[in-house]
C-alpha cells in the first residue's frame, strides 16, 4: 500500500495529524518554556510580555528568578524530592503485586485466561476519581477497614491512615496496578514454556528457573510497565489531593496551587519545565521500549 | 508446568481482592441509610433514597450531560485523528516526520496530566490574543483537549491492529485494480474495525473521566461531572457519590460484558466462515 497510494492522499493521511499535535501538543509545551522565563505581572494575562520592541527590533526578555526560587526556596525542593519518592516506592509495589498476578494470569488456561485479563481490565474502564474516592471510606477513622480491625478486635483504638503516606502509596499502587500488569502479561504469555520445562528436565528447582530464565527475558515487560506507573505518578494530583498528607505536598499539587491559587503562571511554568526535565531520560526510555514494544507484535 | 505455582495464584487472588474491595464497599454504603457514610444503619438500610436524591440534583445531571456531549464528540474526533495516526505508523514505511510523530503519539500516554493541562491552557489563552479564537475557555477549549490526550491512545490500538496484519491483502486488492480509497474502505477499514470500537469507547471513557486537564481548560462557567465529584469529595465522603459510583460501576460493567460476548460471538463467526470457504477450495 506503502508504494501505491498516491501522494497527496499519504501526505494528507499522515499530515492531518502531525499539525493537530504539533499544534495542540508541542506548540503548547514552547509556550510553557517561553513564559517560564517571563514575570508575574498584574495584567490579564498575568504575566511580562516576552518580546519587548525596541525599535522596531524585538528583544526576547529573559528572566531566571522563576528557576533560582524553585531551587533556594526548600518547599519547592522538598516537594520535588518528595514526589520522586512516592513515585518510586509506589511503582516498586505494584511490580511486586503486578508480577506474580501478570504471571499467574498468563499461566492460566484458556477462558480462565481472558476472563482473569478482563477483570484486571475492568476497573481501569470505570471513573479513576471515583476509585480514588472509594478509598476514603476505606481508610478514614471511623472508615471500614478500621471497623473490621476493631471488630475483630486485633486493635483497640483506630489506626490512622487517611492523609499519610501510606495512603498515598495505596492509592496509586491501586489505581495505576492495571498499567503494570498488561505490559508485564503481553509479556510473559510470549515465553516458551519449553524453555522451562528443558530447565526442570536438567535439575534446576522453580526459583532458579525463574530467576534464571522467566525473570530475564521479561525485562522489557518490567521496564515498560514500570515507567508507565512511574512517569504519571511523578506528578499525581488526584491520589495526594485525596488521600495525601496536607503537610508535604506533591509537585502536580504545587503546580496547579501555583496557577490557580497564587495565580502565578511563570512560576508554574517553571514548575512545569523543571518536571519535564526530570522526566525526559523516563519519558525517552518508555518511548523506546514502547515502540519496540509494537514492532515486536508483528 | 503449565500452570503456576501457588505463590503467583495467591498474589492474584490478594491483587484482585484489593482491586474490587473498595468498588464493592462503595456499592454496598450506597444503599445505607445513615449519612455518615461507613456507619450502617442495620435498621433502615438497604435504601435506594440516595439514587432519588442523586435523580433531583440538578448540579450534577447538568454536569453529567455536559460530560456526555464532550466525550461523544471528543471521541469522535480522537477515532478520525487517531486512525491516521495509526494507519500513517503501521502503514507507510519511514517517512519525514515519523520520529516526531511517532514521539507526540507515545508521550500523551505517560505524560503528567497537570503538565499537559497547564500547557494546553496557556495555548487556548495565547491562540485567543493572537487571532482571538477561541473565545474564551468552555466546552470547545475541554474537547480540543479531550481529542488531542485521546488520540494517542486510539493511535496506539489501530497501530497494533495493524501490524498484526500483513500488507498483502491490500497489497492484492490493489493489483487486482482496486483504487487505494476503495482499498481503504473495502479491506483496511473492515481490518480495524475492532480497534475502532475499542478506541472510541477507551476514548470516550478517558473523556467522560478526565479530571486534571479538564479543571485547567475548562471556563468557569463549564464544570463536568468529574469536577463537580472532586469538588464535593474533596470535603469527605458523601453518600450521593457512592449511588452514582455504582451507577457507573454497573454501566461499564454490563458495557464491557456485553462487548466481550460481541466479539466472541464475531470471533466464532470468523472461525466458521473460514472453514467453509476451506471447505469450499477443496
Amino acid at each position: 500500500m506503502s508504494q501505491n497510494l498516491n501522494d497527496r492522499g499519504r501526505r494528507v493521511v499522515m499530515g492531518i495529524p502531525l499539525v493537530w499535535l504539533m499544534l495542540l501538543f508541542l506548540l503548547p509545551f514552547l509556550i510553557v518554556l517561553k513564559l517560564s522565563f517571563s514575570q508575574e505581572q498584574l495584567t490579564i494575562p498575568p504575566y511580562a510580555p516576552f518580546l519587548l520592541w525596541v525599535k522596531g527590533l524585538p528583544h526576547p526578555q529573559f528572566h531566571f528568578n522563576n528557576y533560582t526560587f524553585l531551587f533556594t526556596d526548600p518547599l519547592y525542593v522538598s516537594a520535588y524530592l518528595y514526589s520522586l519518592k512516592v513515585a518510586l516506592v509506589s511503582t516498586f509495589f505494584c511490580l511486586l503485586l503486578g508480577y506474580p498476578m501478570a504471571y499467574a494470569i498468563a499461566r492460566a488456561e484458556g477462558t480462565g485466561r481472558s476472563v482473569l485479563l478482563m477483570l484486571v481490565i475492568l476497573p481501569f474502564w470505570t471513573s479513576f476519581l471515583l476509585r480514588v474516592y472509594a478509598w476514603i471510606g476505606l481508610l478514614k477513622h471511623n472508615g471500614v477497614i478500621n471497623n473490621i480491625l476493631m471488630y475483630l478486635g486485633l486493635i483497640h483504638h483506630p489506626i490512622t491512615m487517611l492523609q499519610t503516606d501510606f495512603a498515598v502509596y495505596v492509592g496509586i499502587v491501586y489505581s495505576y496496578l492495571p498499567f503494570m500488569i498488561l505490559p508485564l502479561y503481553s509479556n510473559l504469555e510470549k515465553h516458551d514454556v519449553a524453555l522451562l520445562e528443558a530447565a526442570a528436565d536438567l535439575g534446576a528447582r522453580p526459583f532458579t528457573t525463574f530467576v534464571r530464565v522467566t525473570l530475564p527475558q521479561s525485562i522489557a515487560g518490567i521496564i515498560a510497565g514500570s515507567l508507565l506507573v512511574f512517569i504519571p505518578a511523578v506528578g499525581e494530583y488526584v491520589v495526594p489531593s485525596l488521600l495525601g498528607r496536607t503537610d508535604q505536598l506533591m509537585i502536580g499539587r504545587v503546580l496547579s496551587d501555583e496557577f490557580f491559587e497564587n495565580r502565578d503562571w511563570p512560576l508554574a511554568s517553571a514548575v512545569a519545565i523543571l518536571m519535564l526535565l526530570l522526566l525526559v531520560v523516563p519519558i525517552m526510555l518508555f518511548q523506546h521500549s514502547g515502540g519496540r514494544q509494537i514492532e515486536s507484535h508483528r | 508446568m503449565r500452570s503456576s505455582g501457588w505463590f503467583p495464584r495467591t498474589m492474584l487472588g490478594v491483587g484482585l481482592t484489593f482491586l474490587y474491595a473498595p468498588i464493592i464497599s462503595m456499592m454496598v454504603f450506597s444503599l445505607n441509610n445513615s449519612r455518615l457514610v461507613t456507619v450502617w444503619d442495620a435498621a433502615h438500610s438497604p435504601t435506594l433514597k440516595w439514587y432519588f436524591e442523586l435523580l433531583g440534583n440538578d448540579e450534577i445531571l447538568d454536569a453529567a450531560w455536559l460530560s456526555i456531549r464532550i466525550a461523544l464528540i471528543s471521541a469522535s474526533g480522537a477515532v478520525i485523528l487517531g486512525t491516521l495516526t495509526g494507519v500513517a505508523l503501521a502503514r507507510f514505511g519511514p517517512f519525514r516526520g515519523r520520529t516526531l510523530l511517532v514521539g507526540m503519539t507515545t508521550a500523551p500516554l505517560v505524560m503528567p496530566e497537570v503538565i499537559t493541562g497547564l500547557a494546553l491552557l496557556l495555548l487556548f489563552i495565547t491562540l485567543q490574543q493572537a487571532i482571538g479564537w477561541p473565545r474564551g475557555t468552555g466546552m470547545v477549549t475541554i474537547i480540543l483537549a479531550h481529542i488531542t490526550f485521546c488520540t494517542a491512545y486510539v493511535a496506539v490500538v489501530v497501530q497494533s491492529r495493524l501490524v498484526g496484519f500483513d500488507e498483502s491483502l491490500e497489497e492484492a486488492a490493489l493489483d487486482l485494480g482496486a483504487k487505494p480509497g476503495t482499498v481503504f474502505f473495502r479491506i483496511t477499514l473492515p481490518l480495524v474495525l475492532p480497534a475502532l470500537v475499542s478506541g472510541w469507547l477507551l476514548s470516550f471513557t478517558l473523556s467522560w473521566d478526565d479530571l486534571v486537564i479538564t479543571q485547567f481548560v475548562a471556563g468557569p462557567g463549564s464544570s463536568t461531572l468529574p469536577m463537580v465529584i472532586f469538588s464535593k469529595v474533596r470535603l469527605g465522603v458523601s453518600p450521593d457519590v457512592n449511588a452514582l459510583a455504582t451507577i457507573m460501576v454497573l454501566f461499564v460493567a454490563t458495557g464491557i460484558t456485553l462487548s466481550a460476548l460481541w466479539m466472541r460471538y464475531q470471533y466464532r463467526r470468523r472461525e466458521r466462515d473460514m472453514q467453509l470457504a476451506t471447505a469450499a477450495n477443496l
